[in-house]
């Protein structure tokens, strides 16, 4: 089976948003105002040297998500896509703290703390339910894995930046890109 | 953008519609745990629900529609899928030969206008302050009512026809006509605030005022100059190709903006000129391209005319003085000269930055000058690559959306009446008889530009005295143009309020609907997006696509092409404004025969081969073209360039491939092969202007010669080649007039351009300045430079009294000291109604905002995130959020143009109908831009103006 992974080629990336209204569009269903799983962070903006990274759930080998949750929500996939379910999250938070890429978010803030459940990038493979399901709709969004299709922000990148897929093509992709434009434009300023 | 790009608090919204609320509705809530607002009761009130993606079960029978985005002009292409009608899904096109798949934040979420929440749901009409739901039949009779009586009091020039830049090519020449059939040349629209500038400019140097080769050539560039441009931002998908060049070719980069913008974070040199000071740049850099001997000698002896008349002025721009001017160090200047000499061929990209200068066209000839000078026009990975900002920007101005000019760039003699009054198949005396045949001010309206889209309000609140036409400006027609584009944004204001009837035609409400004090006499009428209809669009590089329609009209929208042909068929004027045209079952025009019509008249550009069957057959075989030479390498379309870029010249049955890059004579016409265009005669004071030894390959005359005419056929002894039916319409005319298109197929069998072949010029006789002359801005910082360099003296440019010499005298950068320029956002567009309307993009950037440096914002007190109030040099202010940046240097700020909604800090939310304020509003920038036109077009100065900035 394919290990799948999201790259962000940083010399490619202009930070268009393209990638985080894609999300929006494909999985409008499950997401509301101010919960996007994906967000450009720029960093220097503004100055030499500045740089954009598009980032979300990196969908992490051995992922710290997985390993504080306290009622085993998270679940990978054979692709190795890192899932959730949202029905025994309790929306508790230590996801956030372990991930290192602030990919979980919480659509309530309430007095209490209450948070409701945890959403974050499925890669675009929804959830635990039924495979293009009314439920896993409207809690997880789309399943284009399930389709045979990979997730909508790196396929609507506007410069390619972003690539996603099989852990070897897109290292593959990668390497060739760095080889062309020579060590001193690899990455990073 | 970090100020604004966080949204920081989620929404306790528990509503079962999850596109989120408005954002008002939004700040009210924060912090209430519960509560929520049903979708239902955000629409307006007596609506039904339509059907929506959540309605329609995933394993619903599928249909995919081909269709293009419809925000900026790369044209991308996307497959819509379409299940029990509604838009449920949007698919990368990979094989698509623009964009490859990508979309930038506006492409990416370009579903959404299948939801259309805050849209106008049905036709409206503004009584005693209060929007109240009307018919169709009754607004079409009311506003019909009114232009009559209008007509007859004032005569037709008192109705304005305010157009659009996203109307399919059928639409904008069918909005071009009817205004012509109302008998008006009032009529315009934002390609006037837009590239007008580029179009004069550029056309007086070498012909066309377009972009000259296409998105994927940029691949072939070695150097990729911007200036004023912004593209990371504006074209997003531009990049895919810009940064293929930069890896594949090692192309270098060259930014000169005022920012250090997106587009420089990737670039190999950043020049921060000062706003306003563009042509001191480019003739520094010519300096320096003079001095060391970089330029092409044998282009410019071959193709270039008056190259010495520039060298002239570039003395007077030594380097010291450029930096003196610019603010750029000497070295930058070099470094950028540098550049574009040693890495041949290089490409020019321009936008908004150099063309929104009361300089514009000077602008634009300076920049096409550079390209003559280092001999990089007609060749693959040069050319000047001018992005055009709207989908169909290029499209509208192609067919004469436009108050100089009537479609094809014919202008307004009384040959181009008659032209296309033998197009039309009409009478050229009734189309005459349907004009005010009075002189004013020495004019006829009929063959008068008449009021520009930049100052419509000036013919509004100017006293008729002034004008030359019969009386003011009384009742306008706003249909898709977003008024807050304008500049004095005051006075737009006071023009809306003095207006008898103000009638808008839009998705949405927009701000002609909105910022107004009426209470009575405003129309709303719901026009259908571009994905409710089908049609031809122009990208940027002239390829032409045909959208399919995607879902039907939403609410009681009505395609733009219906509403114009009510309209006609109420002012009885039908059967005349649609005489070639058939209608179908439900006396709907078929879109076809229009495209047909223009076909049938527009061989200036070439615009003629271009039949709705071949449009189509690209648009559905776009797989089939290359991504990196647009050509298809075999199949049905094999050896044509995709979407045909014009000229694609004479009949479809020619089958011309379309012409991908301008001037490039290393190909034979046929071939889509050109030169420079014979278009200002063929010599000048005793000097000859006719190209010199140089011609596309093919041609047989192997010299310069003049454009085709039946005389010139005969002399030529090629007269016997055309058909006996082809003599009958060629006899007497010229390449352009011929409507059977037989001389430009004479002329093309003989590897002849229909055109001719000239030179280009480097001065333009019939402008103000013969040579781009370095003016200060009328609000400049630097009064110093004023007496050096000052502007012109006020003059009346076709119907309006324009000032220059009398703003430029007072001296505001006292009061005023900080230099104020604007631009895009990527995640709006244009006015930003429809884009702020959408959810997807409105929560990435929900305020206005100005950008400020840290060493003005430390003198202000202001620290980033702040409110402050900016008042623009006119007294216009506004209060906005300060983003404190090292993008933009000490004594320069800068604001994006998309907000509307908020005017001197009052919300306007509550002059909208009911359920379609946007997501985000804000203060216009133009609120706070000032007076300053350019003497050519009328282009408004919204890119060198100043302001000060106080803490609210």
């Amino acid at each position: 089976m394919a290990t799948m992974k999201f790259l962000c080629d940083t010399k490619r990336c202009i930070e268009c948003n393209g990638c985080v209204t894609a999300c929006k569009n494909e999985n409008d269903s499950a997401l509301e105002w101010g919960i996007q799983r994906r967000r450009v962070v720029t960093l220097k903006d503004g100055e030499p040297g500045e740089a954009s990274i598009s980032v979300a759930c990196m969908h992490c080998t051995d992922a710290p998500c997985m390993a504080v949750c306290p009622t085993d929500c998270f679940y990978p996939t054979e692709d190795g896509i890192v899932l959730h379910n949202k029905d025994t999250c309790i929306g508790c938070g230590y996801c956030f703290y372990a991930c290192p890429f602030g990919a979980p978010q919480f659509p309530q803030k309430s007095t209490f703390g209450g948070r409701g459940k945890m959403d974050k990038c499925t890669f675009c493979a929804g959830g635990p339910e039924e495979d293009h399901s009314e439920a896993e709709r409207l809690k997880y969004g789309s399943n284009r894995i399930a389709e045979g299709k990979l997730p909508m922000c790196a396929e609507l990148c506007a410069t390619k930046s972003l690539l996603a897929g099989d852990a070897g093509v897109v290292s593959n992709i990668y390497r060739e890109r760095v080889a062309s434009r020579g060590s001193n434009n690899a990455i990073w300023g | 953008m970090k100020l604004t790009r966080k949204s920081d608090t989620a929404l306790t919204n528990n509503a079962s519609n999850k596109l989120g609320i408005n954002r008002r509705q939004f700040m009210k809530q924060m912090g209430v745990a519960t509560g929520g607002i049903a979708a239902a009761s955000m629409m307006g009130t007596g609506m039904i629900r339509r059907a929506e993606a959540k309605d329609v079960p995933h394993n619903a029978p599928t249909e995919i529609k081909r269709t293009i985005c419809s925000a900026c002009a790369v044209g991308c292409g996307l497959y819509a899928e379409v299940q029990n009608g509604v838009w449920t899904g949007q698919e990368p096109a990979f094989d698509h030969p623009f964009n490859a798949g990508g979309h930038c934040a506006k492409g990416a979420a370009l579903r959404e206008h299948g939801h259309g929440e805050k849209r106008l749901k049905y036709p409206m009409k503004l009584v005693g302050g209060k929007w109240k739901k009307i018919s169709w039949d009754q607004a079409f009779n009311e506003v019909g009512d009114k232009m009559m009586d209008i007509r007859k009091e004032s005569g037709p020039d008192s109705v304005y026809f305010m157009g659009s830049a996203k109307f399919s090519n059928e639409g904008c020449y069918m909005y071009r006509k009817l205004a012509a059939m109302w008998g008006t040349n009032n009529v315009d629209h934002s390609a006037r605030i837009c590239h007008s500038t580029t179009v004069a400019g550029v056309a007086n140097t070498w012909g066309y005022g377009a972009q000259t080769n296409s998105f994927n050539d940029i691949q072939n560039a070695h150097a990729i100059f911007f200036i004023g441009a912004n593209p990371a931002e504006a074209h997003p998908v531009a990049m895919q190709h810009i940064l293929i060049a930069k890896e594949k070719n090692n192309a270098k980069l060259v930014v000169v903006d005022p920012r250090f913008s997106r587009t420089a974070a990737h670039a190999d040199l950043h020049c921060g000129l000062r706003p306003g000071t563009d042509i001191p740049f480019i003739y520094g850099m010519l300096w320096h391209i003079f001095e060391n001997g970089w330029e092409d000698k044998s282009f410019i002896d071959q193709r270039v005319f008056a190259m010495d008349s520039i060298r002239e002025e570039v003395k007077k721009f030594p380097p010291k003085e450029v930096a003196h001017i610019t603010g750029c160090s000497e070295e930058e200047v070099y470094q950028a000269a540098k550049i574009m000499a040693e890495n041949r061929p290089g490409t020019v990209i321009w936008c908004m930055g150099g063309t929104q200068h009361h300089v514009g066209n000077a602008n634009t000839r300076a920049y096409c000058i550079l390209q003559l000078a280092l001999g990089n026009m007609g060749i693959q990975g040069g050319g000047t690559n001018i992005f055009r900002g709207h989908d169909n920007v290029q499209g509208a101005t192609d067919l004469g959306l436009l108050f100089d000019t009537l479609p094809g760039y014919y202008g307004l003699t009384s040959g181009a009446w008659a032209h296309w009054s033998n197009v039309w198949s009409l009478d050229l005396d009734w189309v005459k008889s349907r004009f005010d045949q009075n002189e004013y001010l020495g004019r006829v309206p009929m063959n008068t530009p008449g009021i520009p889209c930049s100052r419509w309000h000036d013919g509004v609140l100017e006293t008729p005295e002034k004008l030359a036409q019969k009386d003011r400006v009384r009742m306008g027609f706003f249909w898709g143009q977003s008024v807050n584009t304008e500049t004095r944004q005051s006075d737009v204001r006071d023009a809306l309020d003095k207006m008898e009837t103000v009638v808008v035609v839009d998705p949405f409400p927009t701000m002609a609907g909105v910022m107004h004090r009426r209470q009575d006499g405003v129309y709303l009428l719901p026009a259908a997006t571009q994905f409710e209809t089908e049609g031809s669009v122009s990208n940027s590089g002239r390829s032409q696509q045909w959208r399919e329609k995607v879902i039907e009209p939403l609410f009681e929208s009505k395609t733009d092409l219906e509403i114009m042909y009510r309209l006609s068929q109420k002012l009885g004027i039908d059967k005349e404004y649609t005489k070639r045209i058939a209608k179908n079952a439900n006396d709907l025009l078929v879109i076809e025969d229009i495209t047909r019509e223009i076909n049938r008249g527009m061989w200036t550009i070439g615009m003629s081969g271009q039949s709705p069957e071949r449009l189509k057959q690209h648009t559905q075989n776009w797989g089939l073209f290359s991504n990196k030479t647009l050509e298809a390498l075999g199949g049905e379309v094999k050896g044509e360039t995709y979407g045909l870029p014009w000229p694609c010249w004479g009949t479809p049955e020619q089958k011309h491939p379309g012409t991908q890059i301008l001037y490039n004579t290393n190909k034979h016409v046929l071939q889509g092969g050109g030169n420079f265009r014979a278009r200002y005669g063929v010599e000048y004071e005793g000097q000859n202007l006719l190209a010199e030894g140089s011609f596309s390959v093919g041609s047989e005359i192997e010299d310069g010669y003049p454009e085709f005419t039946a005389d010139m056929l005969k002399q030529l002894g090629w007269w016997d080649d055309l058909t006996a039916e082809e003599k009958q319409h060629a006899d007497g005319h010229n390449w352009k007039t011929d409507i059977s298109g037989g001389i430009q197929r004479v002329a093309m069998k003989h590897g002849c351009i229909p055109y001719g072949n000239a030179k280009a010029r480097c001065i333009v006789w019939n402008f103000p300045d013969q040579v781009p002359v370095h003016r200060e801005p009328l609000y400049t910082p630097r009064r110093d430079l004023v007496a050096k360099y000052p502007t012109y003296n006020d003059m009346q440019v076709h119907r309006l009294p324009t000032l220059y010499k009398s703003i430029q005298d007072h001296d505001s950068s006292v009061k005023y000291p900080l230099a104020l320029t604007s631009g895009r956002l990527v995640e709006y567009e244009g006015g930003g109604e429809e884009s702020r309307s959408n959810p997807w993009l409105a929560e990435l950037q929900q305020q206005m905002f100005v950008e400020i440096s840290p060493a003005d914002a430390a003198d202000r007190g202001l620290r980033d995130g702040d409110t402050v109030w900016l008042e623009g040099a006119e007294g216009g202010r506004i209060k906005i959020k300060a983003m404190v940046t090292p993008r933009v240097k000490p004594g320069v700020t800068w604001m994006p143009y998309h907000f509307a909604g908020v005017m001197h800090g009052e919300s306007l939310a509550a002059n909208y109908p009911e359920g379609t304020v946007p997501y985000v509003i804000g203060e216009s920038a133009n609120t706070a831009l000032t007076y300053g036109y350019d003497p050519v077009t009328q282009m408004q100065e919204t890119k060198a103006s100043l302001c000060q900035i106080v803490k609210a």
